[in-house]
């Protein structure tokens, strides 16, 4: 077995072996939920891996992509509100269709006459219509019922179709962004990523008509059964009662209806976070084959090619701009994709919770740690970063604490530190990915197929 | 037609409202983004930390301040805050210089990609976030003390018998002054010592520079000495305008970017024009209207609404979008990204 191959059976042994112990000592419910979240955040990270690994692009915007991800999620699934859309749909649909007749005007006419006068003065004028309709439309919809809806719902679909609406919106922000930032310096596509997320984020904090703002969207319809249901379920019950008919028997036949029901229950809970599990699975199984096919194919030789020379790369004849959008692309596609199956595992969509830490810069420790330009890597760095993530949390707040037990208990100094003991997660990760970046830049699994 | 007391109203409303907190805004962007510009231009790389940078700074000072506020050390005229800022400075600078050391001086010695760069730079920007964070918390710090305003609206308004009153805020005479005298100091240090000559010979062809014997240790030092200088005093600037807030400083990274680019990147100039430029767009695209159209507006045609381009919630998309039409139309800027 060749050195690299020891590596991975290594790394993924540790990560699994990890996961049993959090399941035997912590609880097996707590354990899924960690796998759970690390197969999302694996499948981030590849997207993250595509982007900087495959073709050097920085995407410092991952939050905003994973965000639009999770709205889709709301507005494909939910249910749609009649009153809502009786009595603002048209005005929205009318502003939207002025908005994108400006759009198109103007685009027609730059492309027609060159003249930048007009086109911004058409611009303009569209954008002052499109205001007009959509202040009347914004204010008519949350105007019904803001308590418990105030927007418009979704399109009532199974919430299985987010997945794929999800990574077509964040593919479609993508290319927005790439058309505009590819092609020049490098580092403009940075400062665009960075804004457009901010901007994201800001637009579904504030549009309450159409995401609810920061009242959030709870109850996001599951694509596996309730926990009640499979409860009250007779199949599930027999199964369950199988399973443990020799701890039953053990028990007194008063206690085995109790005792049972308690295992049901359990039971459930595990039945639900698997089948979550093999869903999650199964797409990140689906990215890696293809994102492996690609990378193996002429195709991903070019854009490797691209990565290491690009004069090099456009002297053969290599559209280095095409090829950067064409990942930038699929990359954010992917941090959709995985933006929607979060907000559907969660269950809800709250906007506040999007902050650039959890979704921006905690993805790029997994993949730097990992080992940029290695899927494995990307899916090993994304399992390790989110289990430290999740079990130092505390590590911080003991941190706090011991380093100002001298102190009084109610010293204000130390009480401060306490509460604040939070942000030391965020020192610590800059630290991590500081240290790897200089002292292994190649992370834990490296590129394998780095000669070409 | 209208009277001329209301054309004066008017015009001191939008004095008020617009452009003077514009005029203050546009100076602390300034700095910020000449910081930024001169990082770009000597050290070759997108200084990602400038944000959280002016924050820990600011955060040292606040500290300072209320240690001498403790210690009954105040100016009373002005904000004590003036009097921790020397310290706060080189409080920066040796975090500045210690980053330098331990990060980027790394990867400039590898001759690194600047993207790998620009990536220890987040890196630096997360770990400075997190420090802020730790110290001070993410909640809303008020720092000024001494008077708040040098004229305030009602003398304004006994004055000259307006009904609009024009409020001039110490903080805003502060840091439009200051910017000044800071920003001449800067343009004097680069255009007519011999130290600011070797940096901008650095910047122009580094190789050349070093041929001819410039220390590019020292250039590098020096540069992060200007850009402590500049960065300590536009947070501080701006938290005593608006109060100290670890997000919203972290979020002034975007401006201080659109600024730079916008007056094209490298150009010193061009970062206090573009700064400007974003400062006044925010203002004038988030400002209601309403009230200034009724002083010049007959009767019938008066708005109903607030007449406002864009709610004040996106104040920052702004930038973003003043930085997307430069990037369309015109990438080298307004300066055309000379270098220094």
């Amino acid at each position: 077995m060749s050195h690299y191959n020891i590596r991975v059976l290594v790394s993924f042994g540790t990560m699994f072996f990890l996961l049993l112990m959090v399941g035997f000592y912590q609880s097996w419910s707590l354990s899924l939920s960690i796998l759970n979240l690390c197969l999302i955040s694996a499948i981030m990270a590849m997207g993250v891996n595509i982007q900087w690994g495959y073709a050097g692009l920085f995407n410092v915007g991952i939050m905003g992509f994973t965000a639009l991800g999770g709205l889709s999620a709301v507005l494909i699934s939910k249910e749609s509100i009649k009153e809502a859309v009786s009595a603002g749909g048209m005005k929205m649909l009318t502003a939207l269709f002025i908005f994108s007749l400006a759009i198109g005007l103007s685009l027609f006419l730059y492309k027609k006459f060159k003249n930048k006068y007009l086109t911004t003065a058409i611009i303009l004028v569209g954008y002052f219509v499109t205001r007009y309709f959509y202040r009347d439309a914004a204010q008519s919809i949350e105007a019904i019922n803001p308590a418990f809806s105030g927007y418009l719902g979704g399109l009532d679909l199974p919430v299985l179709l987010s997945w794929i609406a999800g990574g077509m919106l964040a593919a479609g922000a993508a290319w927005l962004i790439g058309k505009i930032s590819l092609g020049l310096r490098t580092d403009y596509l940075a400062i665009a990523t960075l804004g457009i997320s901010e901007i994201i984020i800001a637009i579904i904090k504030n549009e309450d008509w159409l995401s609810r703002g920061v009242k959030n969207v709870t109850a996001i319809p599951r694509p596996v059964p309730y926990e009640l249901d499979l409860q009250k379920a007779g199949w599930f019950k027999d199964m369950v009662g199988k399973l443990y008919a020799d701890n039953l028997e053990l028990l007194q036949i008063s206690e085995q209806a109790a005792a049972l029901n308690n295992y049901i229950s359990d039971a459930s809970i595990i039945l639900v976070k698997l089948c979550y599990s093999g869903l999650f699975l199964a797409v990140l199984l689906l990215i890696i084959i293809l994102a492996s096919l690609a990378l193996n194919s002429p195709w991903g030789r070019m854009v490797r090619a691209i990565r290491d020379n690009e004069i090099a790369a456009s002297a053969m004849g290599k559209d280095v701009t095409k090829r950067h959008l064409q990942i930038f692309i699929i990359g954010s596609a992917i941090a959709g994709v995985s933006g929607a199956m979060l907000a559907t595992y969660n269950g809800q969509f709250t906007p506040g919770s999007y902050i650039p830490l959890r979704y921006t810069f905690l993805i790029w420790v997994m993949v730097i740690v990992g080992g940029s330009g290695n899927n494995l890597g990307s899916i090993i760095g994304g399992f390790l970063i989110w289990f430290l993530w999740i079990e130092a949390e505390p590590v911080g707040f003991w941190l706090a604490d011991f380093s100002t037990s001298f102190l009084d208990k109610e010293n204000y100094i130390r009480q401060h530190l306490l509460n604040n003991a939070q942000y030391i997660r965020l020192i610590f990760m800059g630290a991590v990915l500081l240290v790897v970046m200089r002292f292994s830049p190649n992370g834990i699994l490296p590129e394998t197929n780095k000669k070409l | 037609m209208p009277e001329l007391t209301d054309i004066m109203n008017s015009i001191v409303l939008l004095l008020n409202f617009v452009f003077l907190p514009a005029l203050s805004y546009g100076s602390q962007l300034a700095l910020g983004a000449l910081a930024v510009t001169l990082v770009y231009a000597i050290l070759r790389f997108a200084n990602f930390a400038q944000g959280d940078t002016m924050a820990f700074a600011t955060v040292i000072t606040i500290l300072i301040t209320w240690l001498l506020q403790k210690a009954d050390i105040t100016p009373g005229f002005m904000p004590t805050a003036l009097l921790a800022l020397p310290l706060a400075v080189i409080a920066c600078l040796l975090y500045v210089l210690m980053v330098d050391k331990f990060v980027y001086n790394y990867y400039r010695k590898q001759n690194s990609k600047p993207i790998t760069i620009v990536m220890a730079s987040v890196g630096v920007m997360f770990v400075t976030g997190g420090l802020v964070r730790f110290i001070l918390g993410p909640e809303h710090h008020i720092f000024s003390d001494g008077p708040r305003f040098i004229i305030t609206a009602r003398e304004f308004k006994s004055m000259t018998g307006l009904a609009e009153g024009l409020a001039i805020k110490t903080s805003q005479l502060l840091t439009i002054t200051i910017a000044i005298l800071l920003v001449g100091f800067v343009f004097y240090f680069l255009q007519k010592t011999k130290t600011g000559k070797a940096m901008r010979a650095y910047s122009d062809n580094k190789d050349l520079a070093l041929l001819s014997g410039i220390d590019p240790d020292r250039v590098v030092r020096v540069t992060w000495i200007l850009v402590a200088v500049l960065t300590t005093i536009a947070g501080v600037l701006y938290g005593l305008d608006k109060g100290f807030m670890a997000n919203s400083y972290h979020q002034l990274l975007l401006p201080c970017f659109a600024a730079v680019i916008v007056g094209g990147i490298g150009s010193p100039m061009g970062a206090i024009v573009g700064g400007f430029v974003i400062s006044f767009s925010e203002m004038l695209l988030t400002y209601a209207y309403k009230k200034f159209l009724l002083y010049l507006l007959p009767e019938i045609l008066q708005p109903s609404g607030l007449v406002q381009f864009l709610g004040t919630e996106y104040k920052f998309a702004v930038s973003f979008v003043i930085l997307v039409i430069v990037l369309l139309l015109k990438p080298t800027g307004i300066f055309k990204g000379k270098v220094i």
